[in-house]
């Protein structure tokens, strides 16, 4: 199959590339960039002229609810949703049932998701057995069955020996760990930002210093240990800070925001909307102003759309015993154009953050465009609005805050591995 | 997200809240409760506003007193009413919330009375009732979580209004564990709606909320300062699982703080009311010197609770669905 994308802007962060031109693909890879190789004859030539052409998307967290929450999302269903939203690679926590914490689950996992030829899913691991906190996972066959990092997703690891432990071990072998910045003790219980808004709706709150408390014995153990650590979801601005003096301090940190995040603060859960009970939780206007300012000069490397569908059911409850996450895969390329442009965040910048950056911190050899590259390529309109509706998500997930809400960018083609694997017309 | 307790006429349509609630509304209760006070003591004690009306008393948290005056309010308006103890009985065996509402519904309910000891059971519900076509349904928040008591805010503002007459010119101090209190929220909200100049919140730090000043309230930890020149004095009361544990040392320690005795009432104008929601712990939060003393207006409280609570209940059957 070979296929001409035909004369659109093309923009490839991690070269620096953004300019008019065609991109020729065959064999799966990219064969050609401007000119065409020679005696070509193209099975299928897309015209691109008004759209612009990127690199496939990488999610670093997506939840695929496979194995044990079938009934909240498929893989079949979040995979399409992966693909309608231009996303070619992402990454999965741990926090299925059973956990990943065993080579087996995560062989079939990996099956699964191979035999629907559609995204590339890389599994995470769990870092402690059944996400429990109490012993370490055999690392080493999880990345052997194909796990690129470890973590304990949203679970609480309040053994701060047992974490040292972890990342030694990790450290040992060179793993990569993923860890969510929050003291389990200081975020007990807690729902909502600890601010005006939880004090007047009465909600239980979690205050900005469980994430900072847990930052400082991240960076701490790192220090100790050298182990590389993704810092996942940021929430607050003093959390935005420690991060940047941990990379002045040339630490081997990275870090990352969910898209919501850069939207959304603790004031949009208006008359308790369980549509914003997320985790971590919405904090304040400034807290969210510093997330953008961090995406935006680098201290956070990534976005990514911490997507996580949610039934119905576990929706419409009181806030608190609402089960926290939204629906965000198809939302991620469109929510990121949005805060470019508020933020006058240049287009390639902006794509990095969800490209070429996330393929850095996954240790992808995605996530661009060059010659010879993999072909996962993600062909949008980035002036076309549509409406965020239920029945417009392929997700089974179809709770999110920005349900009602127009936005720009409209994926048209994406390409996994040179093939079409998803299309709308224009 | 507009209020969901106002029709599109700017008409109470469920009671979830005090804020927000226009000074003209919360007014318009206080005055329609004031006949009702009379009501009480005449020989018969009923008048047929609610009669034919069917008031469901939705008790998902157990509360024998807010429960039976919202009956005797019912009640006294002629409705039937029909109390249901849901905390031991259908969300135990696994039903949801909206789905014991949709069962009640087709049993044709005409008000809802909530109480629920999640933050938000109300307003979800009213949402509910909106989202499926049955808005004339009426929901009245009987206690949410730790989020709001209005109709307690309301019957604490009628009693304040009774005696002092002008919220233009009050001191007012609720004292003790305003963090769990959705009594102090509601009453908070009320006072600074009808522009009560001076509205403090009194306790140790573990007791105050995050950033309770932008209630509008100014934050006192000693009780000289915070009872100083008060008007009107609102004892909170400490749950018995508050008492010993991480936010304070020991009954006896706070009482010695906080509680309320005859020598710490000096601190306020020698004219002042105490008032307390109900349940008292007596030597706790507060001296039975003073509970029971010439300051204190704790049973007027509870009977104007009934009037307040027969407004409230009038108004909301005799306003329009929203169209």
């Amino acid at each position: 199959m070979k296929i001409e994308i035909h004369n659109g802007r093309l923009v490839d962060p991690a070269h620096g590339v953004d300019r008019k031109t065609s991109l020729y693909i065959a064999a799966g890879k990219v064969a050609a960039i401007g000119e065409p190789p020679s005696g070509w004859h193209p099975n299928r030539v897309i015209d691109a002229s008004k759209l612009v052409v990127c690199p496939g998307l990488i999610d670093a967290s997506a939840r695929l609810r496979e194995p044990g929450f079938e009934y909240k999302a498929t893989l079949e269903s979040e995979m399409q949703a992966a693909v309608a939203g231009g996303v070619t690679s992402l990454a999965c926590p741990p926090d299925t049932d059973p956990p990943l914490d065993e080579p087996g689950l995560v062989e079939m996992l990996k099956h699964r998701a191979r035999s629907l030829n559609q995204a590339h899913v890389y599994p995470v691991g769990a870092l402690t057995v059944g996400l429990k906190g109490e012993a370490i996972t055999e690392m080493g066959e999880l990345s052997e069955a194909g796990c690129i990092a470890f973590s304990h997703a949203d679970a609480a690891l309040a053994d701060t020996q047992l974490l040292l432990h972890a990342l030694e071990y990790a450290a040992t072998f060179g793993y990569r760990v993923w860890l969510r910045p929050q003291d389990a003790y200081l975020a007990r219980g807690g729902v909502a930002h600890d601010g005006e808004v939880a004090t007047r709706l009465g909600l239980a709150a979690i205050p900005s210093c469980a994430e900072t408390i847990a930052l400082d014995a991240i960076f701490e153990l790192v220090r100790a240990t050298g182990v590389r650590v993704h810092v996942a979801r940021l929430s607050t601005h003093e959390g935005v800070a420690r991060v940047r003096a941990a990379k002045q301090a040339r630490l081997p940190v990275s870090c990352d925001v969910a898209v919501h995040h850069l939207h959304l603060c603790d004031v949009d859960i208006g008359w308790f909307d369980a549509h914003c009970r997320l985790v971590p939780p919405l904090r304040s206007t400034r807290d969210r102003a510093a997330l953008r300012a961090g995406l935006a000069d680098g201290t956070i490397d990534l976005v990514c759309s911490d997507h996580a569908p949610v039934d119905d059911d576990a929706k419409q409850l009181p806030f608190a015993e609402a089960e926290p996450g939204a629906t965000a895969l198809e939302l991620l390329l469109p929510l990121t154009l949005k805060w470019a442009q508020e933020d006058k965040v240049a287009l390639p910048a902006a794509l990095a953050r969800i490209t070429s950056e996330p393929a850095r911190v996954l240790g992808l050899t995605s996530g661009h465009l060059g010659a010879g590259a993999e072909a996962d390529v993600c062909i949008f309109d980035a002036d076309a609005y549509w409406k965020v509706e239920r029945g417009s998500l392929r997700s089974q997930g179809k709770n999110t805050p920005f349900l009602g809400l127009e936005l720009a960018g409209k994926v048209r083609y994406t390409l996994v591995g040179g093939q079409i694997v998803h299309e709308t017309a224009g | 997200m507009r209020n969901p307790q106002l029709n599109g006429a700017g008409e109470l349509q469920h009671l979830l809240t005090l804020e927000g609630l226009p000074p003209e509304v919360i007014g318009r209760i206080l005055d329609t409760a004031v006949p009702f006070v009379s009501i009480a003591e005449r020989d018969v004690k009923k008048v047929p506003l609610l009669r034919g009306k069917t008031v469901f008393n939705l008790f998902f948290e157990n509360s024998t007193r807010t429960r039976t005056t919202f009956e005797i309010a019912a009640k006294r308006l002629s409705a039937d009413v029909i109390n249901l103890n849901i905390g031991v009985s259908s969300t135990s065996k696994g039903e949801t919330l909206l789905d014991t509402i949709d069962n009640l519904v087709a049993m044709n309910a005409d008000v809802f009375v909530v109480r629920h000891s999640q933050s938000g059971a109300p307003h979800l519900i009213a949402q509910h009732l909106s989202a499926t076509g049955r808005a004339h349904i009426h929901v009245i928040n009987a206690g949410d979580g730790r989020h709001g008591h209005p109709t307690q805010g309301l019957l604490d503002l009628f009693t304040i209004r009774h005696y002092k007459r002008d919220f233009h010119a009050l001191t007012v101090a609720i004292v003790g564990d305003v963090l769990h209190s959705r009594v102090a929220r509601s009453l908070i909200q009320g006072l600074t709606t009808l522009g009560t100049p001076e509205v403090r919140v009194v306790g140790p730090q573990t007791l105050l909320p995050t950033a309770v000043e932008k209630m509008g309230v100014h934050v006192c930890h000693d009780m000289r300062e915070g009872l100083a020149g008060c008007d009107v004095v609102v004892m909170l009361r400490l749950q018995s699982e508050r008492m010993k544990g991480a936010l304070l040392p020991s009954a006896g320690e706070y009482f010695k703080h906080y509680g309320l005795t005859a020598d710490k009432l000096r601190f306020a104008k020698p004219d002042a009311i105490v008032m307390h929601p109900g349940p008292m712990n007596r030597g706790v939060e507060i001296d039975s010197a003073v509970a029971d003393g010439k300051h204190s207006v704790i049973l007027p409280q509870v009977t104007f609770g009934i009037a307040v609570r027969m407004a409230v209940m009038s108004i909301l059957a005799g306003s329009q669905s929203p169209s």
